[in-house]
């Protein structure tokens, strides 16, 4: 008589049940909507900082000052030495009558500048790093590329982006691992309740002989139900609240440095990660609620 | 079949629930086991449906040594037994027909053997008119023939009905014992729980008294509370 696996029967057993105790689904799935907007507000302020980070990051660069006596075909040669170097991600030559041009650039009105020749400045390299934690030993390398007469590097500044950096992903992501524990929970809760008013049900499928994965399934299947609609509603929520938000930084007076990023452009990794979690708390939470009435 | 060699149970809370019993019970046999309240009757149906295990002694279940059972064994061993309860525990939510059908889609029947197995099922415990109603709409009686019917719909080869007549009057539970009866002669073992002492001796049959975690008798047609019928 029996049929070891009934998807059909699961999934409308599952679906089912939902409509069935409609008030306890409701639960469950405003507490993985709040979980997911708290977690994935959390995130989207951490991903927004990193980027603002990264920018700044970019821009960070230094100088490499060419030795006095090197002819500018010279100093030219030694870009290919300096761009071997790892962790160099572009080098920009600067000759001397460049470098003169850019420092009168935006001081016209000053008569002093009007006879200084370009010979009292070197010929320089402006050089980008790609990770900024390895500047120091970067700027080592560069020291020992002959030709190289001086650095002008802002090492503070650089360590303290990455501190600033450092402190703000490692804050995000304990944040986000205590919310995701504290999410589980919370639904798991919320489905213990559920499969609370159900135990009777469980006891009397029990005592006709199904096997705890056949009382396990439907319970699943709700699981999964849940948290992938919980998903969805949590992304389309976190959409609006988002772009909300955007609009009042960026139009707020003073924060027109703030770039923010689009949320259009990380969409689908949201609702990856959303569906991901969600059905990931809601299975689980379903599995860690029904285990102890199982033992019959 | 069901034996009980030398069986002890001891609780976690240090109750000694039964003290050395030995039963047999033969398939087509029907069964009073009888005794007052603390006795161990309710220890002796857990020990059978695996819902507990015992502390020492060995019990065979229809072919099934649950002193050395695996747990994934146990869902097999219960689909030779249907349990009613004094309490009915039907679904208030599912109609007749839809308690009936949950029972048999517990143990993975097909919907072709729901549609072939619940009316006859229904009809042996008369209740054919019935199968749309919820529990709430039935009678004590109706509700515990719905129970048997459960029982009875996975077709085991033992019923176990522990106080199956407690919460019915006198008239119905005499309706629901001529049933259980009935069931019996048509090749289902029948262990029925009860204190009532009428019931037991108006229908003679084999009865096991229990009283202290002990057998104190066991006699066929015979004896309640120590008094010959």
């Amino acid at each position: 008589m029996a049929r070891k696996f009934d998807a059909g029967y699961y999934l409308s057993e599952g679906f089912h049940s939902i409509f069935t105790h409609g008030f306890m689904s409701f639960a469950a799935v405003c507490m993985i909507v709040a979980c997911l907007l708290i977690m994935g507000s959390f995130s989207l302020v951490a991903v927004n900082l990193d980027h603002m980070l990264g920018d700044l990051e970019a821009e960070n660069e230094f100088i490499a000052y060419v030795d006095d006596t090197y002819t500018e075909a010279q100093a030219r040669a030694m870009q290919s030495e300096l761009e071997k170097i790892s962790n160099v991600s572009k080098v920009t030559f600067v000759t001397r009558a460049q470098a003169l041009e850019d420092f009168k650039s935006g001081r016209e009105s000053n008569p002093l500048l009007d006879d200084l020749a370009p010979e009292v400045l070197r010929d320089r390299f402006r050089i980008h790093v790609a990770d900024i934690e390895q500047l120091s030993a970067t700027c080592e390398a560069v020291r020992l590329v002959e030709g190289v007469d001086d650095l002008s590097v802002a090492l503070e500044i650089a360590q303290g982006f990455i501190l600033v950096r450092n402190i703000a992903t490692g804050v995000a992501l304990v944040l986000i691992a205590i919310l995701a524990v504290v999410s589980l929970f919370i639904i798991a809760n919320t489905i213990k309740l559920a499969t609370f008013y159900r135990r009777e049900e469980i006891a009397i499928m029990k005592m006709c002989g199904a096997t705890n994965a056949f009382v396990q399934w439907p319970f699943v299947v709700e699981g999964l139900i849940l948290g992938l609609t919980g998903a969805l509603l949590a992304f389309f929520a976190q959409w609006g609240i988002y772009q909300l938000v955007a609009k009042l930084v960026i139009q707020g007076n003073g924060l027109s440095l703030i770039t923010i990023v689009g949320y259009e452009s990380m969409a689908r990794m949201i609702l990856l990660i959303f569906c991901a979690t969600g059905a990931l708390i809601g299975v689980g939470g379903s599995l860690l609620a029904i285990r102890k009435f199982l033992q019959v | 079949m069901v034996r009980l060699i030398d069986v002890y149970k001891e609780y976690d809370n240090g109750t000694k629930a039964l003290k050395g019993v030995n039963m047999r019970i033969d398939d087509g046999e029907f069964v009073f086991l009888v005794g007052p309240s603390g006795s161990g009757k309710s220890t002796v149906i857990k020990l059978i449906t695996g819902e507990i295990a015992a502390t020492e002694g060995r019990l065979m279940v229809n072919g099934y040594s649950l002193s050395n059972i695996s747990v994934r064994q146990i869902p097999y061993m219960r689909r030779t037994l249907g349990i009613i309860f004094q309490d009915f525990r039907l679904i208030e939510k599912k109609t007749v027909y839809e308690n009936l059908s949950f029972a048999m889609r517990a143990i993975g029947a097909s919907a072709r053997e729901l549609r072939r197995r619940i009316p006859y099922v229904l009809e042996l415990v008369g209740l054919e008119q019935k199968a749309d109603h919820y529990p709430g709409q039935l009678s004590g009686g109706e509700q515990q023939r719905v129970a048997i019917a459960r029982a009875l719909v996975n077709n085991p080869s033992m019923i176990i009905a522990d106080e199956p007549t407690g919460n019915l009057d006198p008239q119905r539970s005499l309706e629901i014992m001529t049933l259980l009866e009935r069931i019996n002669e048509l090749g289902t073992t029948m262990l029925v729980v009860t204190h009532e002492r009428a019931l037991v001796n108006r229908f003679a049959k084999r009865v096991v008294a229990i009283e202290n975690g002990r057998i104190i008798s066991d006699e066929t047609g015979g004896y309640y509370n120590g008094e010959k019928i």
